[in-house]
């Protein structure tokens, strides 16, 4: 935000649009030797971070032999969509893939409203027992999942849930951590605007609907971001409220058919071809969107 | 910001709204209204609050007891259909647990996985982030987006394709040591490296998480601070150690303890690489968990499992925010 280059900068003119930026206002620094070690060094690690994915990738379209070759192939001489074919075959892709936006689109709506409802009532209602629902989302922050799997599970058995979408939904309804982010982002409305809000006679509902939720449109943005996502990668505990195979998320469907010797029989192949379609898109969003995740991890942490 | 301003104008449509009643409130009106805005906002606050606090209660305090009641029965596999048929058994679960040689594997094998990841996380990702601080202005968003990239991808996926790129035979690092006419080790079929590779992986996926924290905490520092050092003729190094890192604690103390904890809970990298192998190498206390509970369904023994864990996370977590915050005076 504190982009905004300076008004009171001795600049000259053209060096305010921010196309040509900086290059005739700003007194040019020399090229060191340090600051190309940085970039030589910055592009290493970029390429070893990448590196996976290229893999990925490129093998996904791959041939058979060329999958096995040994020493491996760097780049497939005959590009081939066999493995995305074979794969659509063997593991109905579509299926998990609306599992997967089902569960993830649930899960980020009820985030939205409920972890909104509570961050506005801990960031601007005055009443008796706040602290004590502040303390209590703090406590749930640092909670890790696996102390509640087990007695989850038989909850969901008895509640007839497993197999579910409601049984892979509701454990995730409200998060703390939307709730936390939600209140940070809620303090910094100016109160006297929703006294006089209050004054001209709206009610709370209202001033939440109405006007708190409006000015907070960006941390909604986050927030359904990193819910989406969340939903989108989680695993333990699809693994855990699945048995039947019709209502695998897609993490579950492929891991299970990843670790299950006699589906995918080690055909690299076919589980390059997978992954590539579960990161693909992930990664696509991501790219589209990052300006929403740096800010949102930095906001979580700063306090 | 502008927008408050804005917005500011726009409760004055809703004076017909639902809320006002006597329009010709006085000095005395106005102060009833105020006391009972005070109650409306009372009620409201608990209403706002009931949907989150209903969810919480259902879904994380009752079964977070559950779990503490769990581990002092016998809880097994017909006690899901019938759990209050499960036997109370005091401390057994807690005592076997500790001459439970696979379990102690286990907490060894966390420990390594903690020990040793957590410090190249924290120090990788401060590196980058200080680089990406520093010398660079130009494509500084194309490399923090490269660098962050790893942390968003499904990890389920990103460990089937680790798991190729670390294949002996015709995997990428096997390519690798091929062009220089070596022979790849069997990464994930060694008991001594399939560990370290999963720290590798752990690395490669969590070090952007800790840069983008760092990077926020590297741009709190107000510049004046760097200059007067720089004139008083520090260098780089005295910079860094003098200014940077004791400005950045706060933000080091908060990334250590959320890494510390998510590797604490390290459950899909194992699960999909190597399923706790080669003889229970890359087993780590939240695999064994699932196994016991979920595969052999002796449900209270997890939930014991469970507690030690948590037991020890809590320990933990206290034990770096009472170090990190005495380094600080």
């Amino acid at each position: 935000m504190s982009a905004t280059s300076a008004p009171g900068a001795v600049s000259t003119a053209p060096s305010k649009k921010p196309g040509n930026d900086g290059k005739p206002g700003r007194p040019k620094r020399p090229r060191s030797l340090k600051r190309v070690l940085v970039y030589v060094l910055l592009s290493l690690g970029l390429l070893i971070m990448s590196a996976p994915f290229l893999w990925m990738a490129v093998s996904a379209f791959k041939t058979t032999s060329e999958l096995t070759a040994s020493p491996p192939v760097w780049i497939p001489t005959e590009w081939t969509l066999d493995n995305f074919r074979d794969l659509l075959d063997k593991l109905d892709l579509p299926l998990y893939f609306m599992n997967s936006v089902i569960v993830a689109v649930l899960v980020t709506v009820s985030n939205l409203v409920f972890c909104s409802m509570l961050g506005y009532a801990l960031a601007k209602l005055k009443f008796a027992g706040r602290n004590k629902i502040f303390g209590l989302v703090l406590g749930a922050l640092m909670v890790p999942g696996n102390l509640m799997l087990l007695p989850l599970f038989v909850l969901m058995s008895k509640m007839g849930l497993i197999d579910s979408y409601a049984g892979l939904v509701l454990p995730f309804a409200a998060g703390a951590f939307g709730v936390f982010l939600m209140r940070q982002f809620m303090q910094s409305i100016p109160d006297e605007l929703l006294e006089a809000a209050r004054m001209d006679g709206a009610g709370e509902w209202y001033i939440f609907w109405r006007i708190v939720m409006p000015l907070v449109k960006p941390a909604l943005a986050t927030l359904s971001i990193f819910t989406f996502l969340g939903s989108w990668n989680n695993f333990v505990w699809p693994l855990i409220a699945t048995n039947d195979p019709d209502k695998y998320t897609l993490p579950v469907a492929l891991a299970t058919f990843a670790t299950d010797p006699n589906k995918a029989g080690g055909s690299n192949g076919m589980l390059m071809a997978g992954s590539f379609l579960i990161v693909l898109p992930v990664l696509v969003v991501f790219i589209a969107l990052q300006r929403h995740f740096t800010q949102g991890i930095a906001t979580a942490g700063m306090k | 910001m502008s927008t408050t301003t804005g917005k500011a104008a726009q409760p004055a449509k809703v004076q017909a709204g639902p809320g006002t009643t006597s329009p010709a409130a006085g000095p005395k009106g106005s102060r009833r209204r105020r006391k009972s805005s005070m109650g409306v906002q009372n009620m409201a606050g608990w209403l706002f609050s009931t949907p989150f606090l209903v969810l919480f209660l259902v879904f994380m305090a009752v079964p977070i007891i559950a779990t503490l009641v769990m581990s002092f029965t016998d809880f097994g596999l017909r006690n899901v259909t019938h759990p209050l048929d499960a036997n109370f058994i005091g401390f057994e679960n807690y005592t076997k647990l500790f001459s439970d040689e696979k379990f102690l594997k286990s907490l060894f094998n966390t420990a390594y996985f903690v020990v040793v990841g957590v410090p190249l996380t924290i120090l990788l990702g401060l590196v980058v982030a200080v680089l990406l601080n520093n010398g660079i202005d130009r494509a500084r968003t194309f490399f923090r987006v490269g660098f962050y990239a790893p942390v968003v991808t499904t990890i389920v996926a990103v460990a089937v394709v680790w798991r190729f790129v670390l294949d002996p035979s015709d995997g990428l690092v096997a390519g690798l040591f091929s062009e220089v006419g070596l022979t790849a080790p069997d990464f994930l079929g060694s008991e001594k490296l399939a560990m370290p590779s999963m720290i590798a992986m752990a690395v490669w996926r969590n070090l952007g998480t800790v840069m983008v924290l760092f990077i926020a905490g590297l741009q709190a520092i107000p510049t004046e601070v760097r200059e007067a050092a720089r004139l008083d003729g520090a260098n780089i190094w005295q910079e860094f150690k003098g200014i940077t890192v004791p400005l950045l604690r706060p933000t080091l103390l908060y990334a250590t303890v959320i890494t510390t904890i998510g590797y604490l809970n390290v459950f899909e990298e194992p699960f999909v690489m190597t399923q706790g192998g080669p003889s229970d190498s890359t087993l780590t206390v939240s695999l064994n968990m699932y196994r016991e509970g979920f595969n052999f369904f002796h449900m209270g023994y997890a939930s014991a499992m469970a507690y030690v864990l948590f037991v020890v996370i809590m320990g933990i977590t206290v034990l770096q925010l009472r170090l990190l915050k005495d380094n600080t005076k």
